[in-house]
């Protein structure tokens, strides 16, 4: 910021922002959706707590992973919940995952003007059955993926996705011979973010990792490394 | 004779000290079909008989989800009923989002007790004419109140409400000091085989009775109705009576689901 004088001013203003890093990823099949999410927060360089979930399961068939700042993602997890159970109600059926995908966006845009600092990924089974993933940016641009990963260690692992699910740049395999397993999905969704891990210092500790088919959600955690 | 110069408005008097208009209310209860609740140390249940105003129409629906450990069974005008239920929903939703924690059956009672005061006492507004019995289950132990249009509320060991319930009171008076110690399937036949005294000539069958439960490790749940039909069989069974259709039975139970869905 420059005075009229065109000095530089020294003092940093407030930022009501932080980032808590961490890492979110989630990959969908023909009838299944893989959504993983570490669980470690930190601030600067230090860490501060080694389990700090930043998985929801919003109904059987839909989860959410967000990265970003951890007081948005509390609190933007406590409404989707909230507004869940209110659709639930007063429809008498669970959201399909369209409707979870669409209202997080309406959500995220409501505050245009002083956005969550999320990033959030949205995973599940949609009304036919098919596996889907919905990716945002801070403010609700929504758009359905097969896969996608965000936060600290994004840059590390959409390459991977890119070339182990899209299948882009690679010589050895056609895409007509390649079949998404949830055998090999749960690998890979493990592996990749393992090694992301390796190399981020914000992503670590523990793994929150879910599959989700037609016969509901099947969660699971393990460890990564704690350093 | 008396009472017509004292019941032209809530806030009359009579001389004997009672309020009419809420007494009427609480007759627009006795009015509605019956439902009962009971419970034991791990389970409380409600039992309702669902009428249904002529055969082309549906059976209204008496029992309702307010969250994950607590429902009602209603009992008189069901419109005023989904006031409260809406009231109660938004309360324990509230609650969950702010506190991250089930609100207790007894605090969201007590402010049903107060709102349904608040109508017995202010100009223009009527008492609401219909009473629940609400059960759940928090802090470890199972609850079952009753409250009315007076606005009082009481809880209970086991209750029953709305047209001939005096009958299945009676049986349930008899039989509540073993309710404690039941489990969950000896709980529910004692609450269909009390519905059965206050039935009257009315045959109870799936579609007409409506069952549902809470407990520890029980989310509140509003059984199928072929599971209400396994609890009829047993009081038939013991009774020695005509065995069920198998027939019509998957055509009658998409036909109850959908009831379910469009009545709330």
């Amino acid at each position: 910021m420059e005075t009229y004088l065109g000095e530089k001013q020294q003092a940093s203003q407030w930022s009501p922002y932080i980032n808590n890093g961490g890492s979110c990823l989630a990959v969908a099949g023909d009838d299944f959706a893989v959504i993983a999410s570490d669980t470690r927060m930190s601030l600067g360089y230090s860490i501060k707590t080694r389990y700090s979930t930043k998985y929801l399961k919003i109904t059987e068939k839909c989860s959410i992973v967000s990265s970003g700042m951890q007081a948005d993602i509390f609190t933007l997890h406590k409404v989707l919940k909230s507004r869940a159970q209110i659709y639930e109600q007063k429809h008498g059926k669970p959201m399909s995952t369209d409707a979870v995908a669409k209202l997080v966006s309406r959500l995220l845009y409501y505050r245009r003007f002083f956005p969550y600092y999320t990033f959030n990924i949205v995973a599940g089974i949609d009304d036919e059955g098919v596996g889907c993933v919905f990716s945002y940016d801070a403010i609700g641009t929504l758009e359905r993926v097969k896969y996608s990963a965000s936060g600290s260690g994004s840059s590390l692992i959409e390459p991977v996705l890119d070339n182990q699910v899209a299948l882009k740049n690679r010589n050895d395999i056609k895409k007509e011979d390649f079949k998404l397993t949830k055998e090999y999905a749960i690998d890979l969704v493990k592996d990749a973010i393992t090694s992301a891990g390796e190399r981020d210092i914000y992503t670590g500790d523990f793994v929150e990792i879910s599959v989700i088919d037609i016969n509901g959600t099947h969660e699971e955690k393990f460890e990564l490394r704690f350093d | 004779m008396f009472r017509t110069q004292y019941d032209s408005d809530i806030s009359i008097y009579s001389p004997e000290g009672r309020l009419y208009q809420i007494e009427y209310a609480m007759q627009a209860v006795a009015q509605g079909s019956t439902a009962l609740g009971l419970k034991s140390k791990t389970h409380a249940v409600v039992v309702t008989l669902m009428r249904s105003s002529d055969e082309l129409s549906s059976h209204q629906r008496k029992i309702f989800k307010v969250d994950g450990h607590m429902g009602i069974a209603i009992s008189g005008l069901t419109a005023d009923a989904r006031v409260l239920l809406k009231f109660m929903r938004n309360e324990t939703l509230h609650h969950k989002f702010v506190y991250g924690s089930n609100l207790p059956t007894g605090e969201v009672v007590s402010s049903l007790a107060m709102k349904s005061q608040r109508n017995t006492q202010r100009w223009g507004r009527r008492p609401y004419g219909v009473g629940l019995l609400v059960i759940g289950y928090d802090g470890d132990k199972t609850h079952l109140y009753q409250t009315s249009p007076s606005g009082n509320c009481f809880s209970y060991y086991a209750q029953a409400i709305g047209s001939r319930s005096q009958s299945a009171r009676t049986y349930l008076e008899k039989n509540f000091k073993a309710f404690p110690e039941l489990g969950l399937e000896e709980l529910v036949l004692h609450g269909v085989k009390a519905l059965k005294e206050s039935s009257g000539k009315e045959t109870l069958t799936k579609l007409n009775v409506g069952i549902a439960v809470v407990g520890k490790e029980q989310k509140f749940e509003i059984l199928k109705p072929n599971k209400v039909q396994t609890y009829l069989d047993q009081i038939l069974q013991t009774e020695g009576e005509i065995e069920i259709e198998n027939e019509n039975e998957n055509e009658k139970d998409e036909e109850a689901e959908t009831l379910e869905l469009k009545l709330d």
